[in-house]
């Protein structure tokens, strides 16, 4: 017999949809974090560069990650939210 | 003793137990005390994530390798919070889908096959005994400062602590406790940053006024018949000796020795001996330091100061109030220049002795990568600091202790949002971890024989309350995240193990029964490793940590969820052999051979990260496996979904 998860909560139309975004997503900010890695191993110095109000690249670089992560967390929630909303209202799920 | 660090600790300690005997009653089913009932608000689980996450590892490792290497120390900063962005977009919903209260339950929920479930929860003890060593470590380095009790009865007491915590209402209490933990620990951290500011630069710190700062000597010598002689006789020659790349340079004075570290200028071949630190360790288990019988009263100085701010000195180098992109830019200009100190250990007849030499770095030098990753270095080195950073970033999903708070809330909608509010917590947490360990690096309050306590230390620096505060909510942040690792650890025994793949269909009262069994066993186990492991930066063994989750978990999960060719064998082959190939690359690993007492250099797996090498093997493993062992199309299994 299997095991049953523990969220009951029914089928979830925009499971699909959230499955492909997250994985977009997630490309789009590995890429960035590669990019950083990238710059410290090729070219460590360059990352003493003065960019902004003082700040070198690195630590501009390692702020902006860190900041690019909220961003992207709440624009996927936000995207989730009106998907889900979108599909609760369907005609599809309604007949389900 | 201090009496209001105790009175906070105290404090905290009580409020903490007394809510595990008042949530005590709510755990008396399986669900209630594995996944405190699936019932958790949304907001309250993401505090209680950041609370899961910030370990001592964070707040203490991190802050004290910022504090001793700069900019490398807040690389961990950056590649731990990344890492929250594969939970969010990869695996947050999946997770609280498929699963029910542990990792293994998500992994097996396609298969009901035996062999994950021991696989898994296998994986899961390692891993979680892995994080808890580091915890252990930083719960006794707490302990000395914060009450004057040695090392390991700090060990012991948050060992205790725990267990009651999680023995008496197992996750619900946990999420509480976390959730505390983890607000304090912002709030806290964030006033220590806004006093840092406040107080400015100054290339003389005294702590505002509370310690005196020390003006350390440089004398004039000249060479004599082969012997370094100052100029000032009061000085006599007793030795020298070159180890690793510099020339220690003995002298007496008064009947009272000294090591000191020689410089000649280069434009005048003039010859400076720099006053260093020093501790002898003699054969009978006493001290000298620095001259003087080791005492409480007679320790190494705290040490870390700013020589020269854009190149200015002094008074007129006084900055008063900075704002935080100000602090940042003058730590970093090319004319700073900060003194940092490094130990120089060797034997002289029966002593061991270990001289502390004091070297200049440019700002710029400081606020870049490279302190420490050697990114300027071999390939090989520059491969080591690649690995790590890949752990960091792909580590965080696969922690077992993590995972399983996906299921103390009601829905996948509700385990997202809970993730992103971890996010914002942990990521302000992990910016304002920068300020704090540079703070520490230019306020002179340095352990030189432990850089985890910067950050506590430089609390103390504004007064006993604010130590005291943080000290306390340090020491909360250790019990926070062992009682979750706890928690996932006595899961895998008690709920994957037992119940299980044992068969044992243990009763709702007899699974809690053995839950709580199995947290204090797995208690004590992690207060042997804690006291077996002193010394240790624990942000460093977090590292090991994080190696070994992403090449045990990560790839199952992965694959799990978007590759339908996915087998059970293939899983169980992946599980084995990311938890086998990463801790065999660490154990053979140099920083391990130091820790035996043998040559680094001999070390047979060159690198200290194996995450590079061991997850694309666990990937290569999971793949080729689950292509050999395709079942026949009428018998693909279907994932038990709600």
């Amino acid at each position: 017999m299997f095991h049953k998860p523990a969220d009951q909560g029914g089928k979830d139309p925009a499971a699909t949809f959230k499955t492909a975004l997250g994985v977009k997503m997630f490309i789009g900010y590995a890429l960035v974090y590669a990019a950083f890695i990238g710059i410290n191993v090729v070219s460590p110095l360059s990352m003493e560069t003065e960019v902004f109000m003082g700040l070198n690249l690195a630590v501009a670089y390692g702020f902006g990650l860190i900041i690019l992560a909220l961003v992207m967390a709440v624009i996927y929630n936000q995207t989730c939210n009106n998907k889900e909303a979108e599909l609760a209202g369907s005609p599809e799920t309604k007949a389900e | 003793m201090e009496v209001m660090p105790v009175v906070l600790f105290a404090a905290f300690v009580g409020m903490v137990l007394g809510l595990s005997f008042y949530f005590a009653g709510q755990a008396k089913s399986a669900a209630g005390y594995y996944a405190a009932g699936g019932t958790v608000h949304w907001f309250v689980n993401g505090i209680a994530f950041a609370g899961d996450y910030l370990s001592a590892a964070s707040f203490l490792g991190i802050c004290g390798m910022i504090a001793t290497a700069g900019y490398d120390g807040f690389l961990y900063s950056i590649g731990y919070l990344a890492g929250w962005i594969v939970a969010l977009f990869v695996v947050a919903e999946p997770m609280k889908r498929l699963g029910k209260y542990t990792f293994t339950d998500a992994l097996d929920a396609k298969f009901n096959s035996k062999g994950i479930q021991l696989a898994a929860a296998l994986s899961t003890i390692i891993v979680s005994l892995f994080y808890l060593i580091p915890q252990m470590v930083g719960a006794g380095v707490l302990i000395t400062p914060l009450l004057g009790l040695p090392h390991y009865v700090g060990v012991i007491i948050v060992g205790i602590v725990v267990i009651t915590i999680v023995a008496s209402a197992g996750m619900t209490s946990t999420t509480y406790v976390q959730f505390l933990k983890g607000g304090l620990l912002i709030i806290f951290s964030t006033m220590l940053v806004i006093a840092t500011l406040n107080r400015g630069f100054t290339t003389t710190p005294d702590q505002g006024g509370k310690v005196p700062f020390y003006k350390y000597a440089t004398l004039t010598a000249c060479v004599n018949d082969g012997a370094i002689t100052p100029d000032d006789t009061a000085w006599q020659f007793a030795g020298v000796r070159e180890e690793g790349g510099n020339s220690l340079v003995k002298l007496v004075n008064s009947g009272k020795t000294s090591w000191w570290q020689k410089e000649v200028k280069a434009d005048s071949s003039q010859i400076l001996l720099h006053e260093t630190q020093y501790m002898v360790q003699k054969a009978d288990g006493s001290t000298i330091v620095n001259g003087n019988p080791g005492s409480p009263e007679n320790a190494l100085r705290p040490v870390g100061n700013l020589e020269s701010i854009r190149g200015k000195s002094g008074v007129e180098a006084l900055s008063g109030p900075v704002g935080p992109f100000e602090f940042l830019a003058a730590i970093g200009h090319p004319d700073t220049r900060v003194k940092g100190w490094k130990p120089i250990k060797f034997s002289e007849d029966t002593d061991s002795v270990t001289v502390f030499v004091s070297e200049l770095t440019a700002g710029n030098r400081i606020l870049r990568p490279g302190l420490k990753f050697k990114v300027e270095g071999s390939w090989l080195q520059k491969l080591d600091f690649i690995s790590l950073m890949l752990a960091l970033f792909l580590g965080t999903a696969s922690l077992p202790h993590i995972l399983i708070r996906y299921y103390t809330v009601p829905s996948p909608a509700a385990a997202r949002k809970s993730t992103i509010v971890a996010i914002a917590a942990i990521g302000a947490f992990y910016i304002l971890t920068l300020f704090m360990g540079l703070g520490a690096m230019t306020s002179g309050t340095i352990n030189l024989l432990d850089n985890n306590m910067s950050a506590p230390l430089l609390a103390k620096s504004f007064g006993v309350f604010l130590f005291s505060a943080i000290s306390a909510i340090a020491f909360a942040t250790v019990l926070g995240t062992v009682s979750g690792l706890i928690v996932a650890a006595s899961g895998a025994v008690a709920h994957d193990l037992m119940d299980r793949y044992l068969g044992l269909n243990l009763t709702e009262h007899r699974k809690v029964r053995a839950g709580k069994i199995s947290a204090v066993v797995i208690g004590i186990i992690s207060i042997v490793l804690g006291i077996l492991f002193k010394g240790m930066n624990v942000s460093f063994l977090v590292g090991w940590a994080f190696s070994v989750a992403a090449s045990a978990n990560l790839p199952s999960i992965i694959m799990l969820l978007f590759w339908k060719r996915t087998t059970a064998s293939g899983i169980i082959a992946s599980i084995i052999v990311g938890v086998t190939s990463a801790m065999t690359m660490i154990l053979l690993s140099p920083s391990m051979f130091k820790l035996y007492g043998l040559n680094p250099s001999s070390a047979p797996f060159p690198m200290d990260n194996p995450g590079i090498f061991s997850i694309p093997i666990s990937f290569a493993a999971l793949i080729i496996v689950s292509l050999m062992t395709q079942p026949k199309q009428e018998q693909m299994p279907e994932a038990v979904t709600a």
